[in-house]
């Protein structure tokens, strides 16, 4: 991969990309809600997460593209159409789909919307330490702020796989552990819930 | 030349095409591999029927061809001419696209596969996370095939299918992680990229079959079954169990489209034993690299692929000599022979460029022009002779088991193959640690 970054490789970030994944990520997401099928929601919803792997790639987060790919599309997604398929489609169909709660819903989504839009118009400067001013996230060579390349940040960062596995393994190796409990708990609960005699 | 097919050309350059920025020459590598891909489809669904009608002592397919060589031809004709169809009751979309879901992740995931160290459409970063998530969205198509054709069979094999290759992929990837903890072992750091992995085996001077004897080997068995029932064949073929399900998942589907789902079959069982040969048999790697690299060992070794199509000749040649005498098998025999001849003038070909390679002396350019095209076809052979053992396995499991049943099939599959696997996992860390 060093070899492929040496040799000047042509940039993926190009808008054309992005604005093709996102629109392709948006129209299937709203296509996810508009459906009356479920099994269609459920295809719209995995190109959604393929067209999100894609805009991770673009970012130059291999690792996250391949887990999102390996988890989310071809993991939960089997399972959740394997659900599906044996619900009755056809009467649920016919249900009235949007509760009474929909403008909570609509209030919650806008102000998700407003918070992205501030990170987008802010984000330099809101993302920095309130005492010290500088940058969060690790900043591992200390060059986060000379480097004007997103490669170069991306690859300090969090784009290759070791630099993922150090971070994991070494500074958030608690968290991690913490995270793991938490999904061993769940399965346990889940377990415990179905069956009747253990 | 324009300067986007000439740079790549340059045989300096020693990644691949994807890395190098190549978008042309990727795409070239696309086409080859698809077109490669398509006919090894086409020889292994001759192969297939020839070998099992010989292990159930029947002659197979004889009529079309000599020795039926014309079979698959005819057989493709005959799906692309017969009538599609789509049950009235059946969810018309969702039954168009689920041939083409599965047809898509199954090539998808020839882009990261190396069939030599440049010869490989990108070398990725995160190449064989990218190849199992890819490959696990085949199953996508089957679940879905099998509902929207609206139909009891179908269902039930499409149920089967998702549950089974939901619980053998989990140690699927726990035998894969143990390989991928191998690459780590020489400098500390491991890599994901399938290219990456190979050299790995290179640099440590074992493949990792035999690494940690015999924990690599227990990793690749517990892979080698996984496989098997990850693109469900027998005898894990439950989703298509035909005495139960009449033909499972794809009852309801015919011609084209019963055809992108064998095409999706096959291409995807290439697309698994290329990642055990890359993970576990040394990729693209003639036997012991290490020690056989002097220059009369690669001229020795490149003298391999030469021989091969020359022996396929010489049998395609014997053949036609020993065919019945009857005027009936005259255009047969004639089409033998001229097959044959084909196949030894690729021989020649490649006995040339080795010849030319090898034997000039070193310094002279037209061997050194020729070195790195012979390095190219060598590493390809290899890599597909490991690739071709597999496939035969694939066949000879299929005559010689029977089909399991579901339960065993799910018992196997959490009760036995996961813990195995682990176990290998742990060991092979504890090992790894304690010896570097």
């Amino acid at each position: 991969m060093n070899s492929a970054l040496n040799s000047g490789m042509a940039p993926v970030a190009t808008p054309w990309f992005f604005y093709s994944l996102a629109g392709l990520a948006v129209i299937s997401g709203v296509l996810v809600i508009t459906r009356r099928n479920a099994v269609h929601s459920a295809l719209a919803l995995i190109v959604t997460l393929l067209s999100v792997a894609g805009l991770y790639l673009m970012l130059y987060a291999p690792f996250v593209a391949g887990v999102q790919i390996i988890v989310y599309a071809g993991g939960i997604m089997v399972l959740f159409l394997f659900v599906i398929m044996l619900v009755n489609i056809d009467r649920s169909s016919k249900e009235r789909r949007f509760n009474r709660i929909w403008p909570i819903g609509l209030t919650a989504s806008c102000a998700l919307l407003a918070l992205f839009v501030s990170a987008i118009l802010k984000g330099k400067t809101l993302l920095n330490d309130p005492i010290t001013g500088k940058p969060m996230w690790p900043d591992p060579m200390g060059k986060l702020a000379e480097s004007s390349n997103t490669q170069q940040i991306a690859s300090m960062l969090y784009g290759e796989v070791n630099k993922v596995g150090q971070y994991r393994m070494g500074e958030y190796t608690f968290a991690f552990e913490i995270a793991s409990l938490l999904l061993l708990v769940a399965i346990l609960g889940a377990v415990i819930m179905t069956k009747k005699k253990i | 030349m324009p300067d986007f097919i000439t740079s790549y050309l340059d045989h300096t350059v020693t990644v691949s095409p994807g890395a190098a920025g190549s978008q042309f020459w990727a795409l070239i590598y696309v086409l080859i591999i698809f077109a490669g891909v398509s006919v090894a489809v086409i020889c292994m669904n001759w192969i297939e029927r020839k070998a099992l009608a010989h292990f159930q002592v029947r002659l197979g397919p004889m009529r079309v061809g000599p020795h039926g060589l014309l079979q698959p031809i005819a057989d493709a004709i005959k799906l692309l001419l017969k009538e599609d169809i789509i049950p009235a009751e059946a969810d018309q979309f969702v039954f168009w696209i689920a041939p083409l879901i599965g047809l898509l992740a199954a090539f998808t995931v020839y882009t990261v596969i190396p069939f030599g160290p440049s010869q490989a459409v990108s070398d990725m970063n995160i190449g064989i996370l990218f190849m199992l998530g890819v490959s696990s969205l085949g199953v996508l198509g089957i679940v879905v095939a099998g509902w929207a054709s609206n139909s009891h069979y179908p269902l039930i094999g499409a149920l089967r299918s998702s549950a089974q290759m939901v619980s053998y992929e989990v140690a699927m990837g726990l035998a894969v992680i143990s390989a991928i903890l191998m690459t780590s072992l020489k400098d500390g750091t491991g890599t994901l990229s399938m290219i990456g992995i190979v050299q790995a085996q290179n640099e440590q001077g074992v493949w990792f079959i035999f690494k940690f004897f015999p924990l690599g080997l227990i990793a690749f068995a517990i892979f080698a079954v996984a496989m098997v029932a990850e693109t469900n064949r027998a005898p894990f073929d439950l989703a298509e169990a035909e005495s139960e399900l009449t033909a499972g998942f794809h009852t309801e589907y015919s011609g084209l489209r019963w055809s992108l789902f064998m095409l999706a079959e096959y291409t995807a069982m290439i697309a698994v034993s290329s990642i055990a040969v890359t993970l576990w048999l040394g990729g693209w790697m003639h036997p012991f690299p290490n020690l056989l690299h002097a220059r009369a060992w690669e001229f020795l070794f490149s003298l391999v692929p030469g021989l091969t199509f020359g022996g396929l000749a010489a049998i395609a040649y014997i053949g036609a000599q020993r065919m019945p005498p009857q005027s009936f098998f005259k255009i047969q025999r004639i089409g033998l022979v001229v097959f044959a001849a084909v196949l030894g003038f690729i021989a020649l070909l490649l006995l040339v460029v080795a010849a030319v390679a090898g034997l000039l002396p070193q310094s002279s350019a037209a061997a050194q022009h020729t070195t790195g095209f012979r390095d190219g076809i060598d590493n390809v052979y290899w890599f597909v002779l490991k690739v071709a053992v597999f496939m035969y396995m694939f066949i000879w499991y299929r005559a010689t088991w029977p089909r399991y049943r579901f339960d065993q099939l799910m018992r196997v599959g959490w009760k036995v193959m996961l813990p195995i696997s682990l176990g290998v996992l742990v060991l092979t860390a504890i090992v790894g640690v304690y010896f570097s």
